[in-house]
């Protein structure tokens, strides 16, 4: 009996909920950390990325929409099928990665208890962040924060330093999800293939098309289309510290994008990120002599 | 003699104890500037007030300067209660002196002096008495523990409430233990100025508070300055754009106020007679000179002629003329320029079809007046329906159901504040989720108050002034300090990065160093 031949996977782009090649027909090509041949990934253009802002924005009220607690459910979902696919992101955080098996291992974990985290803040990041405000006057007066809309990121790009690329991308995209922002995500150019296994899980749990979406390709030839672009209202430059990325924030002025500077590393869990995409909106109303 | 005619009743400049010459107010005292000096008129009458100093960017290095000094050997080492007790003794004087303070604006800025005086410096000292009693509970401000003051601030104001938005500026920035550079408009220097005597009264620590005066170069200079950690601007999204461009990669935290279109949509339950008055104050109110101003009113198509009826006979009653005077409604437009921009757009706006009313008020000979205005027949196009007119110009559409309402009134890339006139709860609460702005009034407008957040989403800017909130803008927050262990999850386990890694806990506070708000 002969071995069985393997059919490899061919790596697209998550757009809208589909898993589309990019419209210019670019690939690249996806080496392991020794050189070795692994895929070829989708290298999205200026049009991927531009589909992918209306894919988001489409989504946006639908997930901004949904109460809290159906937000939260969603995350938690999102961290159960990542966790049943435990042993895939393993075995692939090791090839395309380059690290240990141990270090795989840690890696799946933190990025499980990253969505656990963050889900949890769905329904309570409004009581912290928000408050009612005594005005001197017979008003009834609320602050409450809501999403800011569409986000766009550039994940952590140093794979080599950071892990294998799938806690540093979950980390940049979870806190962008729980106030119902929607997200267009640059994934690290160097390990993308963990991107889109991650875009599998989130196309098979209960995440709305065109909530995430993910880009493979040079985020220095996407990053400027994003920056620039009129309908995105956030840019996160996490990953981008290697870049032009003060170029990128000066593009970002002229529609005066809210700017998350390039950190080194992975990004900890933090409420300041959620809050960070999120408008405070006041709602004032007379109360009336009773 | 008809009901409307009133018998002149101005209020007496002699409160005001004018100096011809003003200079920059730096390291508590006044001196001369080194930029040519200009004269600041009023708006009424054209009439000059007083010589004004001009900074250029060798005072700018001074103030900044002289904000470090204070920062470093002051105020940063001073306890939160004695800074609070600075803070209080501001907001009494402030009241001690409001008559004058209230005169000194009407003067300047031509508004009239029953909003000067019921309005803008009754909020004054309202702000200054709220962040008073912050400055020793930082801890409690949400922000972690011992949040950090960031250092200088620079903070650029406009013309429209020029000593309110001065104590937006400066009363929360004082609080959290920041010291200040400060620069009024050019047109309304004033009352700053005034203001700055107030600080000489309170004896607040020389260099705390620096106040410069001068043109856009000035402001530019300021904010541009390295030594600065913090700019607040208020005024234009095309300077604000400009302040985003020429800061970004310098991590200084920004606040920026800017222009609005709102919307105030009227629906066919709406309380007719609040909804007229609210219709009115919120455009009509400082002349239209709010960013905030309810300048599109999205009408429900079955009322809209009973409306325009009566905001048509309600304007006709409105007085124009002496800001001093206690009777006038509306005031003299703050400039010549402003005047002209609002001359222009109009024009533009009959040019593109929409139908033009102006109240019929007697226009004074001299100075800057503009009628109150209202174009009917305006469609979402129209320029009067996009941009910031920024003076006493309504632009009605209508609507004839609430999402028709919703997409029009977050169809402009601004997003400042909304306005919902409805009796009925559901709606409003309803509306007001979908509507994208930062502060939205229902049955109410243009209602302001220290403990209410103020700011918008999208190109009105972003970070927020007044509340918790505003207090935020001014410090870094504590959490830096707390991560990573009693955050991150499962700490143990989380990915440590050993080569060329920062510590996380860096990385954690140049992300939060760069949050708005």
């Amino acid at each position: 009996m002969t071995a069985h031949l393997t059919i490899p996977k061919t790596y697209k782009l998550y757009i809208g909920g589909a898993f589309p090649r990019s419209e210019s027909g670019r690939t690249y090509e996806v080496a392991t950390r020794s050189g070795a041949f692994l895929a070829n990934a989708a290298k999205a253009s200026r049009k991927d990325a531009r589909d992918a802002v209306v894919a988001a924005r489409a989504a946006q009220s639908g997930w901004a929409g949904a109460t809290a607690y159906n937000r939260g459910q969603v995350l938690y979902r999102i961290a159960e099928l990542l966790e049943g696919r435990r042993a895939q992101f393993v075995d692939e955080l090791r090839s395309a990665g380059g690290v240990t098996e141990a270090a795989a291992q840690r890696e799946v974990d933190a990025a499980i208890d990253v969505w656990v985290w963050y889900a949890g803040w769905a329904d309570k990041y409004l009581q912290v962040t928000g408050n009612g405000n005594a005005v001197s006057g017979p008003y009834f007066n609320i602050s409450t924060p809501e999403p800011t809309g569409v986000v766009a990121a550039i994940a952590p790009q140093d794979a080599a330093a950071w892990g294998g690329g799938l806690l540093g991308l979950v980390s940049v995209i979870a806190p962008v999800l729980v106030s119902g922002n929607t997200l267009v995500v640059v994934a690290s150019e160097s390990t993308p293939l963990p991107a889109i296994s991650l875009a599998e899980v989130l196309a098979t749990s209960d995440v709305p098309g065109g909530v995430v979406n993910i880009l493979t390709g040079s985020p220095a030839e996407i990053a400027p289309w994003l920056a620039s672009h009129a309908d995105v209202n956030a840019l996160d430059l996490t990953g981008a510290e290697g870049m032009d990325w003060i170029d990128l924030q000066i593009a970002a002025a002229d529609t005066l994008k809210r700017v998350l500077p390039p950190e080194s590393g992975i990004p900890t869990p933090s409420l300041d990120r959620v809050q960070f995409y999120t408008e405070t909106k006041t709602v004032w109303h007379p109360k009336g002599i009773v | 003699m008809s009901f409307l005619e009133y018998a002149p009743a101005p209020e007496s400049k002699s409160i005001l104890h004018l100096k011809k010459d003003y200079g920059l107010f730096i390291d508590g005292d006044f001196r001369d500037g080194h930029g040519t000096p200009f004269t600041t008129i009023s708006p009424a009458d054209e009439s000059p007030i007083a010589r004004i100093a001009n900074a250029n960017t060798a005072d700018v290095d001074t103030a900044v300067a002289a904000a470090r000094r204070a920062y470093d050997k002051t105020w940063s080492r001073m306890s939160g209660a004695d800074r609070g007790k600075y803070l209080f003794r501001i907001a009494r004087l402030v009241q001690e002196r409001s008559r004058e303070l209230a005169v000194a604006e009407s003067l300047d800025n031509g508004k009239p002096i029953k909003e000067s005086r019921d309005v803008d410096v009754p909020l004054v000292a309202a702000w200054f008495f709220y962040y008073a009693g912050w400055a020793d509970k930082l801890d409690h401000a949400g922000l972690g523990p011992s949040p950090r003051a960031l250092g200088v601030a620079a903070q650029v104001i406009p013309w429209n409430f020029p000593l309110l938005m001065l104590a937006w500026k400066i009363a929360p920035a004082l609080a959290a233990g920041n010291t200040v550079v400060l620069k009024p408009a050019e047109t309304t220097p004033l009352s700053a100025l005034v203001f700055a005597e107030i600080l000489q009264q309170a004896d607040l620590p020389a260099g705390v508070v620096n106040i410069i005066t001068g043109a856009g170069d000035t402001g530019s200079a300021l904010v541009n300055h390295p030594d600065v950690d913090k700019v607040a601007f208020t005024g234009s999204t095309a300077v604000g754009r400009a302040i985003a461009r020429s800061t970004a990669g310098t991590g200084k935290k920004i606040t920026l106020e800017l222009g609005g279109k709102a919307a105030n949509i009227v629906f066919d339950d709406a309380p007719m007679d609040q909804a007229i008055e609210g219709i009115v104050n919120g455009i009509f109110f400082n002349q239209g000179h709010v960013c905030c101003a309810g300048s599109r009113l999205l009408v429900q198509e079955n009322i809209h002629d009973e409306v325009i009826d009566r905001l048509k006979q309600r304007l006709s009653t409105l007085r124009m003329g002496d800001p001093l005077d206690k009777n006038t409604d509306i005031g003299a437009i703050n400039s010549k320029a402003q005047l002209e921009r609002i001359r222009a757009l109009s024009e533009v706006g009959e040019q593109e079809g929409a139908t033009r009313w102006s109240a019929d008020c007697e226009i004074p000979a001299k100075g800057f007046w503009f009628a109150p205005t209202i174009f009917t027949n305006v469609e979402t196009s129209h320029r009067i329906a996009r941009e910031e007119i920024f003076g006493p110009v309504l632009s009605v559409l209508t609507f004839r159901t609430p999402a028709e309402a919703i997409a029009k009134a977050n169809n402009t890339p601004y997003g400042l504040s909304a306005g919902i006139w409805s009796d009925k709860g559901s709606r409003i609460l309803g509306v007001a989720d979908r509507l994208k702005a930062g502060v939205v009034w229902a049955n109410t407008f243009n209602r302001f108050d220290p403990a209410s957040p103020f700011g918008g989403y999208k190109e009105s800017g972003y970070g927020r002034e007044g509340g918790r909130h505003g207090l935020g803008a001014y410090l870094q927050s504590g959490w830096s300090d707390a991560l990573p262990a009693s955050r991150s999850p499962r700490p143990s386990r989380a990915i440590r990065p050993s080569t060329k890694a920062k510590p996380a806990e860096k990385a954690v506070r140049a992300a939060s160093k760069g949050a708005a708000s």
